[in-house]
């Protein structure tokens, strides 16, 4: 499968990437030369074969239902959690106007 | 009289323990050393010399006090710009975390401070740890302190991890933290002469670690020797609840069991790995590293790991899917960047602040990653992909019924000249090779000098071991380590 410069226009709005002409031109033929490389993963015969799910065998943990248990996973800590962010505003994350 | 930059982490640990010098005296002979080779290196994107002071003072008091010391006491180290450090600025080396200043710690780096490491500064890396030559960083390119013999050409340090490989073999720090996706902390080892080790995947909590690609990310120590690993790599690894994929397990005492006699071990010896038009320095020093495991003691048996040839594509397809997911969070709202265009509404926004802080290279995985996860390519790709994953772990398994370790080289060729691979993605993702289907399996793996090649850059051998047996991989490791003689060190041009 190739892609063109319309589906990788597509990839991009998506992925929420804002591209130049230029920048979609030359991805173009660069994903291209990587997905024909990936193809050759189509002649592997995987009849029968689960998709891997986990690398290690591991159990799902479930933590103690305590609010706060751990302090820095927790809730309360609202301004540490706007403390990075570019424009915070009366205890929210700050956005440009969504709704007319 | 040795100078203190010229120690390693065990005999800095012993020589402040045992008072020949101050965990203080050790930190301002690499705070001085940092800051002489930082123009011409550009191993750290930022140096904290007050952090490494006062994590020595510390050990210093504890000592006259007569307090137990840690398994790192007074040994300052570098952290690669991926862990996030509480107060100092974390970059992953992109613009797209410009200004981010984590109000916590991750849970590695708790660790190494808590064991008595102090921190020199946060490394410079591969953007996101994309890359396999530090040259896709935001901070500008790492060069290692290698150079070809009469040539003053710079040479990559190898990446992800690139700024931790320069950093370490250039004697700016005894040791650093890397982190391996698909090879980032063996490839720069192997390219900068030094030793690093990816445990098993769960072992080190991936928990305030940037994220790249979830379920290959493991963090490893890279240093001198097998020693200084094994003793970084305990006091890194250990179960975290906050990593739902943190092994629980206690962490075994592996700089104890040490051990390079390898007698009634087998080493299996992958035939898919020597390929055709192999370079003929990467198969000398193979040759030498089977030699020098059968004079440990260790019996030679060749395997086969039949789909080693697909792990690559599987790789670029799993790594990128995952991280186009991950660095979904980068939106200019939460942290970091914000590009907000005149007059822009919240998707353009978005848009607009992605466009600015991602380098090319990143913005390239996330475009292979959106369209591999689309609709009706899913199955195609990412599905196939995740089903050759499993083939490649049971060649693996198969493998590991009959020997105890793998030999195998670390990369396909020694440290290539910065800018001879960067207009060509997929010649720089083919360096990975050897390194990805550890990788994909979850496998402990290391890497250690072998030697020094025609042009005189390091090679490096890797070692890869069954699950949870990195004793097996330090060992055969070691039995390498002694047997290679490996002294060599870049000349000091800078």
């Amino acid at each position: 499968m190739s892609v063109d410069t319309a589906t990788v226009a597509k990839i991009a709005s998506l992925a929420r990437i804002k591209i130049t002409d230029a920048e979609l031109s030359a991805m173009v033929p660069e994903l291209n030369g990587i997905l024909a490389w990936i193809e050759q993963l189509g002649e592997v015969d995987v009849t029968g074969i689960e998709p891997m799910t986990a690398v290690i065998p591991n159990h799902q943990r479930l933590r103690d239902d305590v609010v706060g248990a751990d302090p820095l996973t927790g809730g309360g800590i609202r301004d540490a959690v706007l403390a990075n962010a570019p424009a915070a505003q009366h205890g929210f994350f700050g956005v440009p106007k969504v709704i007319e | 009289m040795t100078e203190l930059t010229d120690l390693g982490v065990a005999a800095i640990r012993d020589g402040v323990a045992g008072g020949d010098f101050t965990a203080g005296e050790v930190a301002s002979a690499f705070n001085a050393a940092i800051a002489a080779a930082q123009e011409a290196l550009n191993a750290f994107i930022l140096t904290t010399p007050e952090a490494a002071l006062e994590a020595a003072a510390r050990v210093d008091a504890d000592r006259a006090g007569g307090k137990p010391l840690g398994k790192m006491a007074g040994v300052p180290i570098g952290m690669k710009d991926l862990f996030a450090t509480k107060g100092t600025a974390t970059t992953a080396a992109s613009h797209i975390l410009e200004g981010f200043v984590p109000p916590y710690e991750s849970t590695v780096s708790q660790k190494l401070w808590d064991a008595g490491a102090g921190m020199l500064g946060k490394l410079n890396l591969d953007q996101f740890a994309m890359g396999s030559s530090n040259e896709t960083s935001a901070f500008g390119n790492v060069i290692s302190p290698w150079r070809r013999n009469g040539d003053t050409a710079p040479i990559a340090p190898g990446g992800s991890s690139g700024g931790s490989s320069a950093a370490v073999s250039a004697r700016l720090a005894p040791a650093a933290t890397g982190t391996d996706t698909g090879g980032s902390i063996r490839q720069p080892a192997a390219f900068t002469g030094i030793s690093g080790i990816k445990p098993t995947y769960g072992r080190c909590s991936r928990w305030g670690i940037v994220a790249f690609a979830s379920s290959l990310d493991q963090a490893g120590p890279m240093a001198r020797d097998v020693r200084d690993c094994a003793i970084m790599l305990e006091a890194m690894a250990g179960f975290d609840a906050k990593d739902s994929t943190s092994l629980d397990l206690p962490v075994p005492a592996w700089e104890t069991a040490l051990s390079g006699d390898l007698r009634g071990k087998k080493v299996g010896i992958p035939r898919e790995y020597r390929m055709d038009g192999m370079d003929a320095d990467v198969a000398h020093s193979w040759d030498q590293g089977i030699a020098w495991l059968k004079d440990a003691g260790a019996e030679i048996v060749d395997i086969t790991l039949p789909h080693t040839k697909y792990a690559l594509p599987a790789y670029y397809i799993i790594a990128p899917a995952e991280a186009s997911s991950n660095l979904a969070r980068y939106d200019g709202v939460r942290f970091g960047l914000r590009d907000l265009p005149e007059g822009a509404g919240l998707q353009d926004m978005y848009a607009a602040t992605r466009a600015a802080g991602f380098g090319a290279e990143v913005k390239r995985r996330i475009l292979i990653g959106t369209y591999v996860l689309s609709a009706g390519f899913y199955d195609a790709y990412y599905t196939q992909a995740q089903k050759v994953r499993t083939l490649i772990s049971r060649d693996f398994n198969a493998a590991f019924q009959t020997v105890d370790v793998i030999l195998a080289p670390t990369a396909p060729t020694a440290a290539f000249g910065l800018g001879e691979m960067v207009s060509d993605p997929l010649a720089m993702y083919l360096n990975d090779v050897f390194a990805v289907p550890a990788s994909l399996a979850g496998l402990p793996a290391m890497s250690v000098p072998a030697g020094l090649g025609r042009e005189g850059l390091p090679l490096g051998l890797q070692l890869i071991g069954r699950p949870f047996d990195e004793q097996g991989v330090l060992n055969a490791g070691l039995a390498i380590e002694a047997r290679a003689g490996f002294t060599a060190r870049p000349a000091k041009w800078w």
